[in-house]
């Protein structure tokens, strides 16, 4: 019987740009505070509070949605590190699960700026800048759209759950450099 | 049996020139017509600005730019009518800290003296009451012939404090002023 042997981690030899690290974090953060600001908002009591909540809550999702556009301009021109080995299985769930992140990270801040606008709500950002509406007033459109805007928001949580799992996985239990490399803060 | 007869007769031509009167009045000159009708108050929401409109009202314009003597004007909109597009958000400005709808069901207007600047345009001076103020407001009108009818338009701004709507504790978040759009159509004409 073979006791296991503490591995060293088996580095890429690639790596993410730190431009690609930096938004990577960014927008994780941020997507965690929109979500429980989302979350805590929309259980207040009508307030001055709860209309603060909403438009924050707007313009962190609309921060999101720039960011991740910077994110795949970026990422199609510097393209990401190869994965590293691990079975064919990992390796499709890996890019499918990147393709549904960053459709719901697309399409979750478009839904709630076409919500916005249809319940009458224009979205002027920090305050400041007013936004073109995507959407003419429509109640019913408004309903329809808050609920996309929730389902994928859940949708998101459960794929935000098993990224993190994954890269948790990989560190601990695979002992590989999937999860410091993205945390590697290296010149390029 | 003659008698029955007579007295539904009676009864039905009571309903009819009751039906008569009112249609009457819903058609004489100068009434406005709701369903072509928008009254419309936009305010800022930490410069958002948000449309809401007054559902319920009436009003009664007469202007005639050869006898402004003549002319007047006058609206009674139901204060719990404000629709933002949310039920939750509209019970709230029904609430005593807003409209007060409950004791102060109605916002009225009425003129005092109208002053004909030419054919299509004239200014409206009375008391603006809203939640039992009063407060004398001049109101720039514009009058255009749609195909609905007369159309009677105009912009002015009030003071959301002047009036006590809203609790201070709202000062930061919601501007003071708020914009009034009328768009009142007379269909008789």
């Amino acid at each position: 019987m073979q006791t296991t042997v503490q591995r060293p981690r088996k580095r890429g030899n690639s790596h993410y740009t730190r431009t690609a690290v930096a938004l990577h974090w960014t927008i994780g953060g941020l997507i965690v505070c929109a979500f429980g600001m989302g979350w805590v908002m929309t259980e207040l009591a009508v307030s001055p509070l709860r209309l603060r909540m909403y438009n924050w809550h707007k313009w962190l999702g609309i921060s999101i949605l720039a960011l991740v556009i910077v994110r795949c301009v970026w990422r199609i021109t510097h393209p990401a590190p190869p994965l590293l080995p691990m079975p064919r299985w990992q390796a499709l769930s890996a890019r499918g699960l990147h393709v549904v992140l960053y459709l719901l990270m697309l399409g979750i801040p478009g839904a709630g700026w076409a919500y916005s606008n249809a319940a009458g709500f224009p979205i002027v950002y920090l305050g400041l800048w007013r936004l073109p509406d995507i959407v003419s007033r429509n109640k019913l459109l408004a309903a329809e759209l808050l609920e996309l805007h929730k389902v994928l928001g859940w949708l998101l949580l459960a794929a935000v759950f098993a990224h993190v799992l994954a890269a948790l996985k990989h560190h601990f239990v695979d002992r590989d450099a999937t999860l410091a490399r993205m945390m590697q803060w290296r010149a390029r | 049996m003659t008698r029955q007869i007579r007295i539904t007769d009676a009864i039905a031509l009571l309903g009819l020139s009751l039906l008569a009167l009112a249609s009457a009045a819903a058609d004489a000159p100068g009434t406005i017509d709701v369903a072509t009708s928008t009254i419309v108050a936009t305010f800022k929401q930490e410069g958002v600005p948000v449309e809401a409109a007054f559902t319920r009202f009436t009003g009664h314009i007469v202007y005639d730019a050869k006898n402004v003597a003549a002319a007047s004007a006058s609206a009674d909109i139901v204060t719990g009518s404000l629709d933002l597009g949310d039920e939750a958000y509209n019970a709230e400005v029904r609430k005593k800290g807003w409209f007060a709808s409950a004791t102060y069901p109605k916002a009225t207007f009425r003129t005092t003296s109208i002053e004909g600047v030419n054919a299509v345009r004239f200014t409206a001076t009375g008391p603006l009451t809203i939640k039992g103020r009063a407060l004398v407001m001049t109101v720039p009108v514009t009058v255009s012939t749609t195909p609905a009818g007369t159309a009677f338009d105009g912009v002015f701004t009030v003071s959301r404090r002047a009036f006590g709507i809203g609790d201070a504790m709202w000062d930061d978040v919601i501007e003071d002023k708020v914009e009034v759009r009328f768009h009142l159509v007379d269909s008789a004409k």
